[in-house]
């Protein structure tokens, strides 16, 4: 704490989100260094970021922070995808096993002060047994089996288990409703991008998003405080898929359930990965989470509710590739309502004049 | 010009092709008469009543009365061609404008433009998605112009729905209100839900079952209208959240009773409700529905098929399935619905919601009133139908 500035260290640097994170945290006057870990190098700039190679699995990240007195520990790179990774089995292994020797590295190192994991609401999974709003307190009301919520709860155990052995440290796990925004390529965004868009026949998910620069300001703000504790992050509000949907312009295919997997992939072309489980039980079911405890507790507000940040994801999909919804007719119809709205003038002014007239006598 | 040249529906209420001049051949067959040159040129006059008559041919669809009269007129024949409307064998356009006006007039009043521009603003934001919906996904806009709408002549018409204690719901705050179930299918809750809506202008948020959501359509139906899962979480958020919430606590025990055991209060289980409304301090009001046990008067029951379907029972009544859809018919009872003397529940303290004593009296209280006036409102009853 006697230091000049905070030494962080930020996993999963080579994700666009990731990446981006380390950029701007180095920015910041509060931080001194910012050291950047991944197993593929980032793509794009990583700016005043040290880089280093390395696999979490590998013990070159517990001498890392004990060298550079690394302060602060971020870890981002739990992933829903494979990836560049290759197959699910080393997913799950560089989510899980990564996770473990990231804090087992975290309780030898005697200068980690705090520990900020981004989670996902994954984590309550999605069915017709769920609560309209999950709080924080709340599990899933059915224990997935596999895949990548599998793996987030098993990492917020593990998380658990360090907070309780290392008191001393700060841990904040931030449970991220779906992240987008313009530049977010995550399964959920992908899916929004398809030119025809798949829904379950006969349900209409309610969804919460959370915008990529909420999910920055917000690990920030857990780098910059010492808010400990598990926070919901989301957006305010809900939207619907069919809303969502619309508001792309886009048409919706409504299938039974057991074929939305395959249609999605058939639509998003040969050789693309099915979709995966939990992000069929979203779109059937949905998921809602409350937010009270971040505002209140963590102390940090979203700037985008749910609406606006679907919005601007919205705005930066290409339009032509996609086939137009039910949008056609908006133009007629806003033509329409205009032509009546200008022809119900005349007719109305004459009844507003009298009791216009009667106010003033 | 060839038959191939089909014209599109949706064109800004202008004519569908070329210079709009010439009507097309399909537009021509249309009007009748099968004439090879329409008589284009249009008077001054008529350009004057044009404005007015825009709007017209894409009235079509929201006018159910409209149709048949629109049939003829097609949106490719659009006003454009208005000049030589009465000059031509058929129906002449102007009479079509008046007929298609009048039913306007017919479907939403004197007012008909503004309305109808409320109407074509409230299917925008439908197309647009620019709707709200709050947390739990209700969407009041559409549950008070569909749901509400269905339900009137229901409420009004056929089942002649009688009120009583309407004075006994709160104005504002949370509130609890518990119901007996019946008749086979929850028109009961809808109905309920009608007249809490009707008299006092809040909405009923319904809880219900699982099931509920589990069902494809019917969740989404119900996620609109209000509808949030029975568990303690969704209740007792809802309550803290001043929202006037409906539970049937005999569940599918009631709605699937036999007939035979009409107006016999099942058991209400554990008493969760009573347990949220403590915790949340809001008043339960018991709400007793006579008539809904005749809609529906279940007289079997095909518990291997429910069991395929995952479904509690599967309905066999007097009329279905031996009439087919005719049996979805509700038979047309007299309903009373009264809703009775609060029961205020911020003297018990805190820890009462945990104590199993408490919560079982205060349920057995709530289930002894609405039994009660259950036989009182039949006593009142004449006849089923009455």
């Amino acid at each position: 704490m006697t230091q000049a500035g905070k030494v962080v260290l930020v996993t999963g640097v080579s994700r666009d989100l990731g990446r981006r994170f380390a950029r701007n945290l180095a920015d910041d006057p509060a931080v001194a260094n910012v050291i950047g870990v991944d197993v593929i190098p980032p793509e794009g700039d990583l700016g005043a970021v040290s880089f280093v190679r390395a696999d979490l699995r590998n013990p070159v990240v517990a001498k890392l922070l004990v060298r550079e007195r690394v302060d602060t520990v971020v870890h981002m790179s739990v992933v829903a995808t494979p990836g560049g990774m290759g197959s699910r089995a080393s997913m799950k292994e560089a989510n899980v096993i990564g996770t473990m020797q990231l804090l087992g590295a975290c309780q030898r190192a005697p200068d980690v002060q705090r520990v900020v994991v981004k989670s996902t609401t994954t984590v309550y999974g999605a069915s017709h047994r769920d609560p309209a709003m999950f709080t924080e307190e709340m599990g899933p009301k059915r224990m997935p089996r596999s895949g990548y919520s599998r793996d987030a709860l098993e990492i917020e155990g593990y998380v658990r288990g360090f907070a309780r052995r290392r008191p001393d440290v700060h841990v904040a796990m931030l449970r991220a409703a779906n992240v987008i925004g313009p530049g977010v390529d995550s399964p959920i965004a992908q899916y929004f991008r398809l030119p025809v868009v798949p829904t379950v026949l006969g349900y209409d998910p309610r969804l919460q998003f959370l915008h990529e620069a909420d999910l920055m300001g917000a690990l920030r703000h857990a780098v910059l405080t010492d808010a400990s504790g598990t926070f919901n992050l989301a957006g305010d509000g809900v939207l619907l898929l069919s809303q969502a949907i619309r508001r792309l312009g886009r048409a919706g295919l409504p299938v039974p359930s057991f074929a939305l997997s395959a249609v999605g992939s058939a639509i998003r072309g040969v050789g693309r990965s099915e979709f995966a489980t939990e992000l069929v039980h979203f779109l059937t079911y949905g998921r809602g989470v409350d937010t009270t405890r971040l505002h209140e507790e963590f102390g940090y507000r979203p700037r985008y509710s749910t609406e606006e940040a679907f919005c601007d994801f919205a705005r930066s999909v290409d339009m032509p590739p996609g086939v137009p919804g039910l949008a056609v007719a908006e133009p007629a119809l806003a033509s329409l309502e205009r032509a009546l709205t200008r022809s119900a003038v005349p007719t109305s002014a004459p009844t507003a004049a009298p009791t216009g007239g009667e106010l003033d006598g | 010009m060839d038959d191939a040249d089909i014209i599109p529906i949706g064109t800004h209420g202008a004519a569908g092709r070329g210079t709009g001049r010439n009507p097309s051949k399909a537009a021509r067959d249309l009007l009748g008469g099968g004439r090879r040159r329409p008589p284009a040129p249009r008077s001054p006059e008529d350009a004057d009543v044009r404005p007015l008559k825009v709007p017209d041919p894409e009235e079509v669809p929201v006018v159910p009365d409209a149709p048949i009269l629109a049939a003829p007129e097609g949106p490719g024949a659009a006003p454009e061609t208005t000049g030589g409307g009465s000059k031509r064998p058929g129906i002449p356009l102007t009479e079509i404008v008046e007929a298609l006006t009048h039913a306007a007039m017919e479907v939403f009043g004197d007012d008909w433009e503004r309305k109808l521009a409320h109407f074509i603003a409230f299917l925008r934001r439908r197309i647009t998605g620019e709707f709200e919906v709050d947390d739990y996904g209700f969407d009041p806009e559409l549950t008070e112009r569909l749901l509400m709408t269905a339900a009137r002549p229901l409420a009004e018409k056929w089942f002649r729905v009688e009120v009583r204690g309407v004075e006994n719901i709160p104005k504002t705050g949370g509130a609890l209100i518990v119901s007996n179930h019946s008749g086979t299918v929850p028109v009961d809750a809808l109905m309920t839900m009608f007249q809490v809506h009707e008299r006092t202008g809040r909405h009923l948020r319904p809880l219900g079952a699982d099931l509920v959501f589990r069902l494809p359509f019917v969740s989404t139906v119900a996620r609109r209208g209000g509808v949030t899962l029975a568990c303690q979480e969704d209740a007792e958020r809802m309550l803290n959240g001043g929202e006037l919430v409906g539970v049937w606590p005999e569940g599918f025990k009631g709605i699937g009773k036999p007939f035979s055991e009409r107006y016999k209060l099942q058991r209400f289980g554990r008493g969760g409700f009573v347990g949220a409304a403590l915790r949340t301090s809001v008043p339960i009001i018991p709400v007793s529905v006579v008539g809904a046990e005749e809609i529906y008067p279940l007289v079997g029951n095909v518990p291997a098929l429910a069991r395929l379907l995952g479904l509690p029972y599967v309905p066999i009544t007097p009329f279905f399935p031996l009439l087919g859809p005719l049996g979805l018919v509700p038979l047309p009872s007299k309903w009373i619905i009264e809703f009775g003397e609060p029961i205020h529940t911020e003297a018990y303290d805190a820890s009462a919601a945990e104590d199993p004593l408490t919560v079982f009296e205060v349920t057995d209280r709530v289930r002894e009133t609405i039994q009660q006036t259950l036989y009182q409102l039949l006593m009142r009853r004449r006849s089923i139908f009455g």
